[in-house]
């Protein structure tokens, strides 16, 4: 576990790995660190073919430490009261394979790897909620949770005054899927599917999705027999995640984006800004992603990186063609209009 | 078993919820009231302009009153607001919100639904915290809820479970209804105050499927735990909550409470929840472990 020194130098680029495959790809393209979890509910892309065995993660992190790099295990949903044991002994194996920390969110978890792993560094996942300093600091107080992953809804300016008053590190996510709602309290998967985000690490799964083409010739694509979009002939039928589908309002019968448009978070123009905001490290969604995209993605922000540090202005365009639907926002960060 | 009555999540105007707690104050089997703006920091100074009167007309009927704080705590007002919440000695206060955890500190508390109280290790933690009650997350299904019910008891806590009201699904930091309205939560004009029941969203192929509630994302159908309510007292579970809705709560009150006492059969009631909550479906897919909307019949509904 983690020694008396520093974790890492301040622009940390954090990646994302579903496989041993791809750990190794990030490692390559100058991931600084890179996050993962076991093939089951113990974290929140608990999708089928993803993720690491005991055995696949203690290879990977020897691979990564090998190179001077540093892997993170989530552990960052609920356990349903009943079934704590699987947390538990995924926090053990994390302890043997040598994580370099640990990434929860049930209190109960965390007070588990404090008392029983004194070592082990605790990162608090965005999907405990907490972006508020007084929430950040009850995990760092009771749990001794050194870095906090921030929810998705904050601009700049309030984690530059967030970063004032708490005592641990900021992570924040700068590319990729753009949750919209907080996560760890959003149970609208469980709602139509009878699977739930925090307990068992599933967001419309895709043994529920069909597409259905109806005799108009539009499409619709549809989660557990639910319409969550109708696309027509000449658009392109997207994935249905349920806040990104169209509905209708008594007031909107055309069908809108309730929630928000199937857009990409991208803030590669806001590295610097949130550096100087005393953000520690940089977030990158994706572990449910391909090599190829894993490569190009970390590759891209790994030279944004290295020039800001020295001083540069970085050029991100190729990252632009990477995103969702071609579409990108800088969501909540910029503007307090984006709520 | 209890019957309680949780916080209304809508924007009601002044009038109607006025005249709400008058009935719930003198005519509804609840014992517990649980009162506050848990939903949008926004609306807050129109709830607290009446709260003393509120609190003053529940307790005189022995209602005991219990104060919510915001589920999400982001912005220096709601900051501020669940600061001065945690210092109440007046009446018990629930916790939505770990910066509440951290204003209260270890003096006596209630753990709310927001707070993912979903297993015995958390409730453990939180028992040791000063937790005195705990209300479980309402996605969670039968076996888990027996299980934190029993760690719950065990640590001297109440254990409450929603029974009755749409599920509360997701929370933002974006107002979906000012969104509809192309407005943003800044310049909202409080168009929520509009739809008492929250605002209905359909698939684009005309099936009801989500309500609107400012930030909040509910449940089209109401979730509706009657023939269950045997099977959750017997797991140890306390107290069974009924959230509002905008239908005759009283009457709603009083058929639970007449399942609860034996006075009427499931059926019945059944029918009678359905004549009250004229447009609404019921569901229970959450407690059987599938997907929420579901309702499952079972052989024991009618006994």
């Amino acid at each position: 576990m983690t020694g008396t020194t520093d974790f890492s130098q301040a622009g940390e680029l954090v990646c994302p790995a579903g496989t041993p495959a791809a750990l190794r790809t990030a490692v390559d393209a100058g991931a600084d660190s890179i996050y993962c979890g076991f093939r089951n509910a113990t974290n929140a892309r608990n999708f089928p073919g993803l993720n690491f065995t005991p055995e696949e993660l203690e290879a990977s992190v020897a691979h990564a430490h090998a190179r001077g790099a540093k892997v993170l295990l989530a552990l960052n949903t609920y356990p349903p009261a009943g079934k704590v044991d699987l947390w538990r002994e995924a926090a053990a194996q994390g302890v043997r394979a040598g994580v370099d920390a640990f990434i929860v969110a049930d209190m109960g978890v965390a007070r588990h790897i404090a008392e029983t792993h004194p070592g082990a560094r605790l990162h608090l996942s965005v999907q405990a909620a907490a972006p508020s300093p007084e929430a950040i600091r009850y995990y760092c107080s009771h749990f001794g949770v050194q870095r906090v992953v921030l929810p998705r809804i904050l601009t700049i300016p309030e984690i530059r005054q967030i970063k004032r008053e708490i005592p641990c590190e900021i992570e924040t996510f700068i590319f990729g899927n753009h949750g919209l709602m907080v996560e760890g309290r959003c149970s609208l998967t469980n709602w139509l599917t009878g699977l739930s985000t925090n307990m068992d690490g599933v967001c419309s799964p895709a043994a529920d999705v069909t597409y259905e083409r109806d005799a108009d010739g539009a499409m619709r694509s549809c989660l557990a027999g639910f319409t969550i979009d109708r696309f027509g002939p000449d658009e392109t039928a997207g994935y249905p995640t349920i806040c990104k589908g169209r509905y209708t309002a008594p007031h909107r019968p055309d069908g809108y984006y309730a929630f928000e448009e199937p857009v990409s978070l991208n803030l590669a123009r806001l590295l610097p800004d949130l550096m100087e905001a005393g953000v520690h490290a940089f977030k990158i969604e994706g572990r449910q992603r391909s090599k190829s995209y894993v490569r190009q993605v970390v590759s891209a922000f790994r030279h944004a990186v290295d020039e800001i540090r020295a001083g540069a202005t970085p050029d991100l365009a190729d990252l632009a063609a990477l995103t969702e639907g071609q579409k990108e926002t800088q969501g909540a960060f910029r503007t307090k209009k984006w709520r | 078993m209890e019957l309680t009555l949780g916080p209304v999540a809508y924007h009601w105007s002044a009038e109607k919820r006025r005249a709400f707690y008058a009935r719930i104050a003198e005519e509804a089997p609840v014992s517990t009231v649980y009162l506050g703006e848990v939903i949008c920091s926004k609306r807050a100074p129109f709830f607290e302009r009446d709260l003393p009167d509120t609190i003053d007309r529940l307790t005189r009927t022995g209602k005991r009153v219990v104060l919510c704080t915001l589920a999400e705590v982001m912005l220096k007002r709601e900051r501020q607001a669940t600061a001065e919440l945690a210092e109440t000695d007046a009446f018990e206060i629930e916790i939505n919100n770990a910066a509440g955890l951290l204003a209260r500190g270890p003096r006596p508390h209630r753990i709310g639904p927001f707070l993912n109280a979903y297993n015995e290790a958390t409730i453990a933690w939180l028992a040791g915290q000063g937790a005195t009650h705990v209300c479980l997350p309402t996605e969670m299904p039968g076996p888990a809820v027996a299980a934190a019910a029993q760690a719950a008891r065990a640590a001297g806590l109440g254990v409450e479970v929603q029974v009755f009201g749409r599920a509360p699904l997701a929370v933002s930091a974006r107002c979906y209804h000012a969104r509809a309205h192309n407005r943003t939560k800044d310049n909202c004009q409080f168009v929520c105050e509009a739809d008492p029941d929250g605002m209905p969203l359909a698939t684009r192929d005309g099936e009801p499927i989500l309500r609107v509630n400012g930030i909040q994302t509910q449940s089209e159908s109401y979730v509706e735990l009657l023939a269950e309510l045997a099977e959750l007292s017997e797991m140890g579970v306390t107290h069974a909550r009924l959230l509002p809705q905008d239908v005759d709560m009283v009457a709603v009150a009083n058929i639970f409470d007449a399942v609860l006492s034996g006075r009427t059969g499931v059926a019945e009631a059944r029918l009678r929840l359905a004549a009250v909550c004229k447009d609404a479906a019921f569901s229970n897919g959450f407690f059987h472990g599938h997907a929420g909307y579901r309702h499952i019949e079972r052989r024991s509904a009618n006994a």
